[in-house]
């Protein structure tokens, strides 16, 4: 087979582990930065660390798969866009340590201003990477300033960490922190009990509406910003793409009013999918434009691995990825009963 | 200093402190699964205290090691963006394939084993922690393959501007790599099980618990002699790859100047760099060296001086480092097969000075890992892939170097303070002792 079939399938796959990472530590994070809001009572705050205790650890792995997946097949976009971004991943990568220690550390002494300190670290370091993430693929859909010429093995990049806070990249940002925060408020409205339950779904029902206006604002400043709507105006089919998204925030409203947070749940999760696929079906085939030339783009072809890795990547792939999926799918059948006060304050090894 | 020196340093420090908690969970994990083991087969309630005590101490361990984990593979893209770009067609690879085979699995199952508790069945349970266990230690195989190809590569060619894979096999069966696993994995059970010791002698010292710790001393005993045998074994082996594929790595190893044969290995030694000899060289046993070497006495080891300066791993600190971690290596023998004879005796708990000196040892394996990884990363320079690609022409062209100092001063607060208080709450936890009571978790495992 043609080495850019396996482009395709790897601009694919990268795709699928972007969202799918989001979609997970989507709710993770937003339930982290929500917690203030949502949790009123020390116990409060640890039935609803307890309720993303079992899987969090996994759900940031999609992260470093996605990391991984970007190295070993697409290893010149994986070398310019890590060392391009620099400040901006290095506060990202402090955020996620900082956030996954926290939940560890918290209850590990008994203490309120020890307690009170691990709160305000995990409320900060969940919020920083949704509004990293949303800055970045802001910029990332907008193009970075970078002159790359492959064929003499030359790169260069002209940007810098306040250049990634323009008015796209942030309104990305706030586009990802929403939909997080309405993510995590309906998670924690399906996996609590009593009034923090209520809370989650009175806080995704106030957080819909501003919202669907980030949202709006988004797909339509998305136009002069961006050449994302250079494909889908090229095949108007895939404008199926941000419909399903937009379609399932309406849904997320209806089964909220309907008091159905499980099915609004659901449609959150593939509103985030959709999102993602919207924005990656619209960069294709690139993985970061250049905003200044467009020969300097890294697609999936200039910057790809050779075709021996990604046949070998894909074997692996298409083996351990289904088999991932299956076990957290169990997973998540397991701890699929709600967090109650009750089981946190009688179990010695919650969090 | 400019950027390369820089993010050298950042590297260093960033691996070395994620090494601090890798090891502790490669072995503690396994013998935490095997004290549930015992638990599921025998039903006798102290291994399943056992298991929730040092398995406690496994998990506060356990969360840094995993969030430092990622900067590693965040910083060969942020740091090393040259590196990335020549050589990522086979080196990204293992990192995909450790995340997807091996970290999804720990990282899903740790939450199981953690939380499942009462969720779950005994043996379902058993099964979380061996999955964790064996995950740890099959992502330990992939990531030392991927540091292998650095030290030896293979499978690979020059082409399009870039080192690409032509052989996926010979990465994986690499030798190089095969040995430095076992005894990297070894070595990380030899440090567990003396952290095992060095916790229970703490609290026999003090006749708190004694069966628990006395069963949980004699069990660590065991793994810790069998464990720093085979580390020295494997690590003679290595030694006898690197002077076959790395002499410069050798020759700084051992401090060798001048190309001989029949060489001794002097027990006393101190390396002159600026004069390019050893200022003190004593205590020689004639032919040592070689027969190490190559596995015979004539054997030919070439010097430093055949090297020209800039070619040259910075032999001062190989050397020492390389010294110590064998003397510590040594020590770990010694001392755990003192341990492992007393241990059989009854009243062993008497023999307070060994006690103590077993509480003081718990620094000697930490200490011995970061020395073997000064050796292979320091010894390796000034190459980051031995012989194709040098660390100067890796380094990312794109960042300056005040945010690496930035970044750098941000690890170092960060790491800091979160190694501080991981430490403070293994110290805490270690000397809290077990949990009296687990009858909760036998009376819903019983209906389970």
């Amino acid at each position: 087979m043609d080495i850019s079939i396996f482009q395709i399938i790897w601009f694919v796959l990268w795709g699928v582990l972007w969202a799918v990472y989001f979609m997970l530590d989507g709710f993770v994070l937003g339930t982290g930065f929500m917690a203030g809001f949502l949790a009123k009572s020390d116990t409060e705050k640890r039935v609803l660390i307890n309720a993303v205790g079992p899987v969090w650890d996994g759900n940031e792995v999609w992260l470093v798969t996605a990391g991984g997946a970007t190295f070993a097949a697409f290893p010149t976009t994986y070398a310019l866009m890590f060392s391009n971004l620099y400040s901006a991943l290095i506060l990202l990568l402090f955020a996620l340590i900082v956030r996954g220690v926290s939940f560890e550390f918290r209850g590990k002494i008994d203490s309120p201003v020890w307690k009170k300190s691990w709160d305000t670290a995990i409320i900060v370091a969940s919020f920083l990477p949704a509004l990293l993430f949303g800055v970045a693929f802001g910029n990332i859909f907008k193009g970075i300033p970078m002159k790359n010429d492959f064929a003499a093995i030359n790169f260069s990049y002209d940007g810098t960490l306040i250049g990634l806070l323009n008015s796209y990249g942030l309104l990305t940002g706030v586009l990802f922190v929403l939909l997080f925060a309405v993510h995590g408020s309906l998670y924690a409205a399906i996996k609590t009990t009593g009034d923090l339950s209520r809370r989650g779904e009175e806080l995704a029902n106030k957080l819909w509406l501003p919202l669907l206006v980030v949202a709006v604002a988004f797909l339509g400043y998305t136009y002069p910003a961006t050449k994302l709507y250079d494909n889908f105006l090229k095949a108007p089919v895939l404008l199926i793409v941000p419909l399903i998204a937009v379609v399932s925030l309406l849904l997320v409203k209806v089964f909220i009013a309907k008091g159905s947070c499980h099915k609004a749940f659901l449609f959150s999760c593939l509103t985030i999918v959709f999102v993602v696929f919207t924005g990656v079906t619209g960069l294709f085939p690139n993985l970061i434009p250049s905003n200044i030339d467009p020969a300097s783009n890294l697609t999936i072809f200039n910057s790809s691995s050779s075709l021996l890795t990604l046949q070998i990547m894909t074997v692996v792939a298409a083996i351990f990825v289904p088999i991932v999926i299956c076990y957290k799918i169990w997973v998540y059948r397991i701890f699929r009963a709600r967090v109650t006060n009750e089981e946190v304050l009688g179990n010695p090894e919650a969090y | 200093m400019n950027v390369v020196t820089l993010s050298q340093l950042q590297f260093a420090a960033t691996g070395m402190f994620h090494w601090i908690f890798v090891p502790l969970t490669l072995g503690l994990s396994i013998m935490t699964a095997w004290m549930e083991t015992k638990y599921v087969t025998t039903g006798d309630e102290t291994w399943l205290r056992m298991t929730k005590f040092w398995g406690k101490l496994f998990l506060i361990n356990f969360a840094l090691g995993v969030v430092t984990g990622i900067t590693m593979e965040f910083q060969f893209g942020l740091n090393w963006s040259e590196y990335s770009r020549y050589v990522g067609d086979i080196f990204g690879a293992p990192l995909a394939i450790e995340a997807t085979l091996a970290f999804f699995l720990e990282s899903v199952f740790i939450g199981v084993w953690i939380f499942g508790w009462n969720k779950i069945s005994k043996k379902t349970h058993l099964v979380a922690i061996w999955l964790t266990a064996v995950a740890t230690n099959v992502s330990a195989l992939i990531i030392l393959l991927a540091n292998a190809w650095m030290q030896k590569p293979v499978g690979y060619v020059i082409r399009n501007g870039r080192a690409e894979m032509n052989d996926f096999l010979a990465l994986l069966t690499n030798d190089y790599g095969l040995i430095k696993f076992v005894h990297t994995l070894m070595s990380g059970y030899a440090l567990a099980a003396f952290v095992i010791m060095g916790v229970s002698a703490w609290h026999l010292l003090k006749d708190n618990e004694t069966d628990f710790f006395k069963r949980s001393f004699k069990m660590a005993a065991t793994w810790a002699f069998v464990a720093s045998i085979l580390v020295a074994l494997t690590g003679d082996f290595h030694a006898a790859e690197i002077a076959e594929h790395q002499p410069e790595k050798f020759a700084a190893m051992e401090s060798i100047w001048e190309t001989k044969k029949n060489v001794g290995m002097s027990m006393l030694v101190f390396p002159d760099a600026k004069n390019e000899r050893n200022a003190i060289e004593s205590l020689t046993i004639p032919s040592l060296l070689s027969y190490m070497a190559f596995r015979e006495t004539e054997g030919e080891i070439r010097g430093l001086k055949d090297y020209p300066k800039e070619m040259r791993p910075p032999v001062t600190p190989v050397f020492l480092s390389f010294r110590l971690m064998v003397g510590l290596g040594f020590f770990m023998i010694f001392s755990s097969l003192v341990g492992l004879v007393l241990s059989r005796k009854d009243n062993f708990t008497d023999n307070r000075l060994f006690l103590t000196i077993m509480v003081f040892a718990i620094p000697a394996p930490y200490l011995a890992q970061q020395l073997g990884w000064l050796v292979a990363e320091l010894g390796r320079q000034p190459w980051i892939v031995y012989g194709v690609l040098k660390t100067a022409d890796a380094v990312s062209k794109s960042i300056t170097s005040t945010q690496v100092i930035l970044s750098l001063l941000g690890f170092t607060v960060l790491y800091g303070m979160l190694g501080a208080i991981d430490i403070f709450l293994l110290v805490k936890y270690a000397k809290k002792g077990p949990d009296t009571d687990v009858s909760s978790i036998i009376q819903v495992q019983g209906r389970g």
